[in-house]
């Protein structure tokens, strides 16, 4: 539904975004993560036609970004930054206004409008003007001006920014439930809202992808995946580490704590190699008294910090 | 066209639901009364018509209407609603034209509300009513290009004071470039094909033209080229930078 081909913009001499290539399909929910500055919302600038790339295009769609300009924001329903609605105007005036540019008129428009409000739960501040409104109703005014005309496709800047823990689960609640017959991109920074709502992620550093794939495919490239922590009490730490890195597929061992005899240990497999059978195999024949024993999944916030550091 | 409308009704209801729309109103109305009756000789001239009253509109404008322009592109980059604005199906044109017609039907609603005026000529004499009418459409046309210098200078700047200025410096050249004075210290200087080539250039070389009661084919083409080619240079300035 939406093909990213070799994007570039450029900032004067500096490559905010650099030669980004990457496909979102229905049914999709990709999310884009990356330190500041990474040129998450200069992407997504670009994808929404505020500004045009410096090179390459986009297909959104069907309709290139650049060809066919109009059509292409058609499809598209957006949220930037920082939830830009006129502060001046009421939710309900403000809302109406969306519906009337999107195209909508009528028992239609009167239609959109109230699935919107029903969807973000806006009756309360419908006569409001949007300067008397809280950080978090307001950016759900613009998360329900972006869903408005219900567009096959919806890039959301940070849509949880701003929100109280309650508010974050509504919103991620209502992302993943309009998620199966559209493709949305969201960006946000945390992680753990790309394990809730997202289907893949992409993280990228300095304007490059620097890794593509869902969550659990992301967590796979952590040192951490597959690795196994126990505790062991009737043996000293040199003895426990010795025995395990004779192991095969072993590459490190590491002590995490140490007192009254007692040890907690952590077993690294080398590339990402199933060893905790082996492991819990080497402490029964040795007779170990092991009283906690957890396999790890890998850390999404490891896996970001390592293929983001300069 | 009806992404243009809505466009319009936005605006429209941005000025009315604001006290500055009020406020203008009135300053405009009490100004144009005040500058007509005080200045304009209104009463001696023995001259049923209101030529004492459309006289002021160059300078009254030279200072309200860029107050009312300032925050037409300033304001949107300032909060940055312009981001949502471009990035809906709209055109930059159809947001160029649309707020800057609204901003002209606000300004021709305050200018509708000058009828006490004719009211008042026609009970104390026989007024031309035709050159009454020219009178308010040359001083429609005459706000309309102050209003585009307007969308030009605020597109600039996210600042609507610097804005303000910057529309006022402008208008202000193209008001005195044709003020009979400036005319002729020019003239002295530069041959006089050159002076008068300058003077048609200004917006008072129309507009007296205009209040003379004749509506000419080249002033018109003036107030819209003039008009045009303000409105363009907002898109220019627009497509440039409206993300920095
Ligand atoms: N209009 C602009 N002019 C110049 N530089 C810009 C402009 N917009 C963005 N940049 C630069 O481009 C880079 C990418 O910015 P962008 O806003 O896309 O980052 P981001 O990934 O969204 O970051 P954040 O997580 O902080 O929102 C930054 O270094 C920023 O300073
Ligand atoms: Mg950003």
């Amino acid at each position: 539904m939406i093909q990213v081909q070799h994007l570039v913009k450029l900032f004067g001499n500096f490559r905010a975004v650099d030669d980004i290539t990457f496909e979102v399909q229905k049914g999709e929910v990709l999310g884009f993560l990356g330190p500041n500055g990474a040129g998450k919302s200069t992407t997504m600038r670009m994808l929404t036609g505020f500004f045009p790339p410096s090179s390459g295009t986009a297909v959104i769609n069907g309709y290139d970004i650049l060809k066919d300009s109009l059509n292409a924001r058609r499809q598209i329903g957006y949220l930037p930054e920082n939830a830009p609605v006129y502060p001046d105007m009421t939710v309900e005036g403000y809302l109406k206004f969306i519906a009337e540019v999107r195209g909508f008129t009528g028992s239609e428009l009167k239609k959109k409008f109230e699935r919107a409000v029903e969807i973000c739960s806006l009756e309360k501040v419908l006569p409001q003007t949007v300067d008397t409104l809280s950080k978090g109703y307001k950016q759900r005014v613009c998360f329900a001006q972006a869903i408005l005309p219900d567009p096959p496709v919806l890039i959301l800047d940070e849509p949880t920014d701003g929100l109280d823990p309650n508010q974050k689960f509504e919103v991620r609640r209502m992302i993943s439930g309009m998620a199966e017959n559209k493709c949305i991109i969201l960006s946000t920074h945390i992680l753990e809202e790309v394990d809730a709502v997202c289907t893949r992620a992409i993280i990228i550093a300095n304007g490059k992808i620097v890794a593509n794939g869902s969550p659990n495919e992301l967590r796979k490239k952590s040192s951490l995946y597959e690795a196994v922590t126990l505790s062991l009490d009737n043996v000293g730490a040199e003895e426990a580490k010795s025995a395990f890195m004779s192991l095969a597929n072993v590459a490190n061992t590491e002590v995490l704590k140490e007192e009254n005899g007692a040890i907690v240990i952590r077993v690294l497999p080398s590339g990402g190699n199933v060893i905790a059978p082996a492991v819990a195999e080497e402490i029964r024949r040795r007779n170990w008294r092991n009283t906690q024993f957890s396999v790890e999944e890998g850390r999404l916030d490891e896996v970001f910090r390592n293929v983001t550091r300069q | 066209m009806r992404t243009t409308l809505s466009i319009i009704k936005r605006e429209m209801s941005g000025y009315f639901g604001s006290p500055v729309a009020y406020v203008f109103i009135v300053i405009f109305l009490i100004l144009c009364g005040f500058f007509t009756f005080q200045f304009g000789d209104f009463y001696n001239s023995n001259d049923a018509s209101l030529r004492a009253f459309f006289v002021w509109h160059p300078w009254l404008y030279l200072f309200l209407i860029p107050a009312v322009a300032m925050r037409m592109w300033a304001e949107e980059r300032r909060t940055r609603t312009i981001e949502l604005l471009l990035t809906l199906p709209v055109t930059l044109p159809q947001a160029i034209l649309g707020k800057f017609l609204a901003g002209w039907l606000f300004i021709g609603i305050a200018l509708a509300l000058t009828f006490p005026m004719v009211i008042t000529v026609c009970y104390l004499g026989n007024p031309d009513i035709g050159q009454i009418i020219a009178g308010y459409i040359g001083s429609f046309l005459l706000a309309g290009c102050y209003l585009a210098v307007g969308s030009f200078a605020s597109s600039l700047t996210r600042n609507q004071v610097v804005a303000f200025i910057i529309c006022l410096v402008i208008c202000l050249f193209f008001v005195i470039a044709g003020w009979g004075p400036v005319t002729e210290a020019l003239a002295t200087t530069v041959p006089l094909s050159v002076a008068n080539f300058i003077a048609s250039l200004s917006f008072m070389y129309h507009f007296d033209s205009v209040q003379r009661g004749v509506i000419d084919s080249r002033d018109l083409v003036y107030y819209a080229s003039l008009i045009t080619f303000m409105l363009s240079a907002t898109s220019v300035v627009l497509t440039s930078r409206k993300a920095s």
